[in-house]
């Protein structure tokens, strides 16, 4: 196509070109579900976007927010359109980690033990109001999440592939709480927060049908082997030089800062990457551009910054140290 | 129909070919200019209006009639004039059936071969200047036809197809000057030679000369070591001319079977000059009177009547290291049975001159005087030195003296001679050159075809042959001044040149000394310079020059490797496109919109661009090209040139 003078002509808007094996139908499948998930969770499209990231690069996620805005819709509709199985623990204070990683018991008939697993042995785990277990069960699956197998009675066992766990807290309840320790937060890829739906979209909730009925119609866009793939082609994202360093001057930000009591850690900068990678696929590009980086910074990062102690103006917020940052 | 070019690609390369052909044109019938013409113009319209190619068979039918059409005229196939005839033709043809992306390469590359040939027809410097933008004009299409359905603005293919070719230059330079020559012309065909250039010839008659003094062209280029002889003994001594049947001079045919040398006593007067002889197709060489016989240029012999002859005629433009003595004797102990053959003339011509010859023997005048009489008559007598002489009937020579009295140098030096024969003198023709003209530039001069003389020599005993120019009785001046300078009025009213204004001069002078520079250097570099030159650097046999060729090549090539080894190592085009980028930063600042720190190139555009959907297409190049530049590792000179180009189209559009 030639170079049309300004003003004239079409825009020269080809597409980057994708690396996945067979891209106009993996975009295809990826789009489709990212529109039945807008069909279920109205006005929401940015967080499920992220969610969705958040899942290609084989992090876990934390949806921090009030009761009632969706939270176990949005898992219950995320497991329907990928296909993964579900499960679904909603944690107490007198959870036992054998609750969630399973148990063995003897078995009579055959006068041996067998293993009976637990839900953590779903594709897709959600882990309602996680900070109210004991900190010794939290670690359980906390742990399951970052090694992908649980160890029960000496015996090691893999967890599925794909394994997504989303936990869910609520942080405006205080009392009876367990909060998750600093290390602990770290094993979340990201923190998201669902909020109130714009008035639009609570009005179309109120309207139609239950959210309950509509699940169940759906269909699944894409099936886990599909998704590994994506996950596999979501680490060949090129991340070229210039971005990386853009990535080492957000770290040196957060660690040069008088207002955090440290800054982020490598694991960090790891994680800014690969959620990065995922959001470049599912924009359709074969490359990282800084404005991927950017999308994914706020969640990837915010729930890892701790305040310092003496800080007077207050702690930063990740989107302070965004805006801080140029752009190399 | 679907081509492989688009429409306005398809256009570039036929425009390009049509300058590829045009200077065959001139030389190519006219039919074959009309069907090449027409071609070309049915392959754009057959583009643009979305025809079907030709079938088959009409494609092997005109293929035929072509052949037979080259045939028919030419006689032939082969060889220089029809087999390049029939080469652009099938060119030509070749668009109509040119389609996919291997025909648009065979038509690249025969455009290619195309263009050599012109060099058959000439070197000049100007060709080559032709040639060379040429050859960048193809290289423009070959880039074109890398990029199907996307060529680039035209001036960057053209850039870039210049810088190819300027890379190309090494290899080329290495090429020339290391490759062994063989003997013989660089573009010479061994069959139809190309044109004939004017020169002496092999006789003369009233009217050659003044035909030869309108010509411009250079017959010869010299340097001196030695001081320049005055005007009066520069004697360019060519073709000697001894019989005579009434109206022509023609090299008797004894004097060319026998190889007895003229006997040369040189006496002093030495002079030693460098000679760049153009190629006249003629056995002559021409040496400053008269060349020392001991050191004769390579190849030739002296001739009975001390002229330089070769074995062969000159095909090439040949150096000769001269050496000449303008005082010297010539053949002073001639053996008398020899003399006699320049005594003869044919009986019945010239009555009247005969007996004005008798006339003076039986007054009982002694050889002097009798030359003397003869040049008194022409100085005291009403001649006239003229370019246009009358015509002559047939005893010319007593139609000259006794009627018209009007002529030049060859109708005074004939009729000088043949009565100095009539009075038993022996006495012959002389021509060549007489004269030159100084290059202020260069420090040479410069010996045109208008310098092209004639005079006589005359036998005396003792003394040998005496040179006797019958001109100077009549005009000193062109012996002193030149025939150009002289004549330079003639040639004003003739219309044949304008008047030499000093800048033109200038211009003509500064021109010909870049010519002697690209002949002595460049055409001239022939088996001996390169022998000359390259002994200078120890190679001196075909087999060290073969060493030093490939020694050069593989230098060149590993520099070339070195040279995309250290593109690919280093991360320059992640740099390049961030430079564009800060250029196309600095333009949307000055229409008022500047790029945050923290703001991605993405982000950037979309904002310039809901405010300026003028600029949309720019846009959307510019950030596409970056990004695919800067972040997506694609490493395109082509893209870089897009992003360069959209850069240009960053500016507020004028209401």
């Amino acid at each position: 196509m030639p170079l049309a003078p300004p003003g004239r002509g079409q825009p020269l808007d080809w597409p980057l070109a994708p690396i996945i094996t067979d891209p106009t139908r993996m975009t295809h499948a990826l789009n489709a579900a990212l529109a039945a998930l807008d069909g279920i969770i109205l006005g929401k499209q940015p967080q499920l976007r992220l969610a969705m990231t958040c899942l290609l690069a084989r992090g876990h996620l934390l949806i921090e927010d009030i009761p009632g805005v969706g939270k176990t819709t949005l898992a219950l509709a995320l497991a329907r359109v990928l296909g993964l199985d579900f499960q679904r623990v909603q944690f107490t204070s007198d959870l036992l980690p054998a609750d969630i990683l399973g148990v063995s018991i003897f078995e009579a008939s055959t006068a041996a033990f067998r293993f009976h697993r637990g839900p953590v042995f779903a594709q897709m785990v959600l882990a309602d109001e996680v900070n109210r277990a004991s900190p010794k069960t939290q670690s359980a699956l906390l742990e399951a999440m970052e090694e992908r197998q649980v160890t029960v009675e000496g015996e090691t066992r893999a967890l599925p592939d794909p394994f997504f766990v989303i936990a869910t807290q609520n942080p405006a309840q205080q009392i009876g709480v367990f909060a998750l320790p600093e290390s602990q937060l770290d094993r979340f890829l990201m923190r998201l927060s669902l909020g109130y739906p714009p008035v639009a979209a609570e009005r179309a909730l109120l309207m139609e049908r239950e959210r309950r009925d509509l699940l169940a119609e759906l269909s699944p866009s894409l099936h886990p082997p599909e998704l590994l793939d994506l996950q596999r082609a979501s680490r060949e994202v090129r991340t070229a030089p210039a971005l990386i360093d853009y990535i080492l001057a957000l770290l040196r930000a957060t660690r040069e800062h008088a207002g955090l009591r440290q800054g982020l850690s490598p694991r960090a900068g790891l994680a800014l990457r690969r959620a990065a990678q995922a959001h470049a696929l599912i924009e359709g590009r074969s490359a990282v551009i800084p404005e991927d980086v950017q999308a994914v910074f706020v969640p990837c990062v915010a729930h890892r910054l701790m305040p310092a102690a003496e800080a007077d103006g207050g702690a930063p917020r990740a989107e302070e140290i965004l805006a801080a940052v140029a752009i190399p | 129909m679907s081509d492989y070019l688009p429409h306005h690609a398809l256009l570039r390369l036929l425009a390009v070919l049509a300058l590829v052909i045009a200077p065959h044109l001139l030389r190519l019938p006219l039919w074959e200019s009309l069907a090449v013409a027409a071609l070309l113009g049915w392959r754009a319209l057959a583009s643009a209006r979305q025809w079907a190619l030709p079938p088959q068979a009409l494609k092997l039918l005109l293929a035929s009639v072509a052949f037979l059409a080259v045939y028919q005229f030419y006689g032939r196939v082969t060889g220089q004039n029809a087999g390049i005839a029939l080469l652009v033709l099938m060119l030509s043809l070749k668009l109509t059936e040119m389609r996919s992306r291997r025909d648009v390469m065979v038509v690249v590359f025969l455009m290619y071969f195309l263009l050599v040939t012109h060099f058959l027809y000439s070197q000049e410097l100007w060709t080559v200047l032709y040639l060379l933008t040429s050859s960048v004009a193809i290289t423009s299409v070959l880039i074109d036809a890398h990029h199907p359905g996307e060529p680039l603005p035209l001036r960057q293919s053209w850039r870039m197809g210049g810088v190819m070719i300027l890379q190309s230059l090494p290899l080329m330079l290495l090429f020339f000057i290391l490759f062994p020559r063989i003997p013989g012309p660089l573009w010479g065909l061994p069959t139809d030679a190309g044109p004939t250039r004017s020169g002496l010839s092999d006789s003369m008659s009233p009217g050659d000369i003044s035909q030869l003094i309108l010509s411009e062209e250079v017959a010869f280029r010299v340097s001196f070591d030695t001081r320049p002889p005055p005007p009066e003994q520069l004697y360019w001594r060519g073709p000697v001319f001894t019989s005579f049947n009434g109206r022509t001079w023609t090299a008797s045919s004894e004097d060319l079977k026998r190889r007895i040398p003229a006997e040369i006593e040189v006496l002093g007067g030495e002079v030693r000059y460098d000679l760049t002889l153009e190629p006249m197709r003629s056995r002559w060489l021409l040496a400053l009177d008269m060349p020392d016989p001991r050191r004769l240029p390579d190849k030739a012999r002296v001739d009975r009547n001390g002229a330089l002859v070769l074995d062969r005629p000159l095909i090439e433009r040949r150096q000769i290291q001269g050496r000449s003595f303008t005082r010297y004797r010539l053949d002073a102990q001639a053996d008398a049975a020899l003399l006699d053959q320049d005594m003869e003339y044919p009986p019945w011509s010239n009555p009247r001159t005969q007996a004005l010859a008798r006339q003076w023997r039986e007054q009982g005048l002694d050889p002097p005087r009798i030359i003397d009489a003869a040049l008194r008559m022409f100085r005291e007598q009403e001649f006239v030195y003229t370019l246009e002489p009358p015509l002559l009937g047939r005893h010319s020579v007593d139609d000259f003296l006794f009627e018209t009295r009007r002529g030049f140098c060859e109708h005074y030096t004939s009729a000088f001679v043949l009565l100095m024969r009539a009075a038993d003198l022996p006495a012959r023709v002389v021509t060549g050159y007489q004269g030159m003209e100084a290059n202020r530039f260069g420090d040479y001069y410069v010996v045109r075809q208008s310098d092209a003389h004639a005079w006589a020599e005359v036998w005396l005993a003792d003394r040998g042959w005496v040179r006797v120019d019958p001109t100077a009785a009549v005009s000193p001046e062109r012996i002193e001044r030149g025939a150009r300078e002289l004549f330079e009025g003639v040639r004003a009213t003739s219309g044949l040149f304008g008047a030499y204004t000093d800048w033109r001069e200038r211009a003509l002078m500064t021109w010909d000394w870049v010519n002697a520079y690209w002949n002595g250097w460049v055409l001239g570099y022939g088996p001996e310079v390169q022998q000359l030159f390259l002994s200078f650097f120890g190679l001196d046999s075909v087999r060290n020059m073969l060493l030093a060729l490939t020694a050069g090549i593989t230098l060149v090539l590993l520099w070339i490797g070195a040279g995309a080894f250290g593109r690919a190592q280093a991360p320059a085009t992640t740099e390049r496109a961030l430079l564009l980028w800060q250029r196309a930063g600095r333009r949307l600042a000055r229409i008022g919109y500047v790029q945050r720190a923290d703001e991605g190139p993405r982000d950037f555009v979309e904002r310039v661009r809901e405010r300026e959907p003028a600029l949309e297409a720019a846009l959307d190049t510019l950030l596409d090209t970056y990004l695919r530049l800067r972040y997506a590792g694609e490493q395109d000179r082509a893209l870089e040139i897009r992003l360069a180009a959209a850069i240009k189209h960053l500016r507020r559009p004028r209401p």
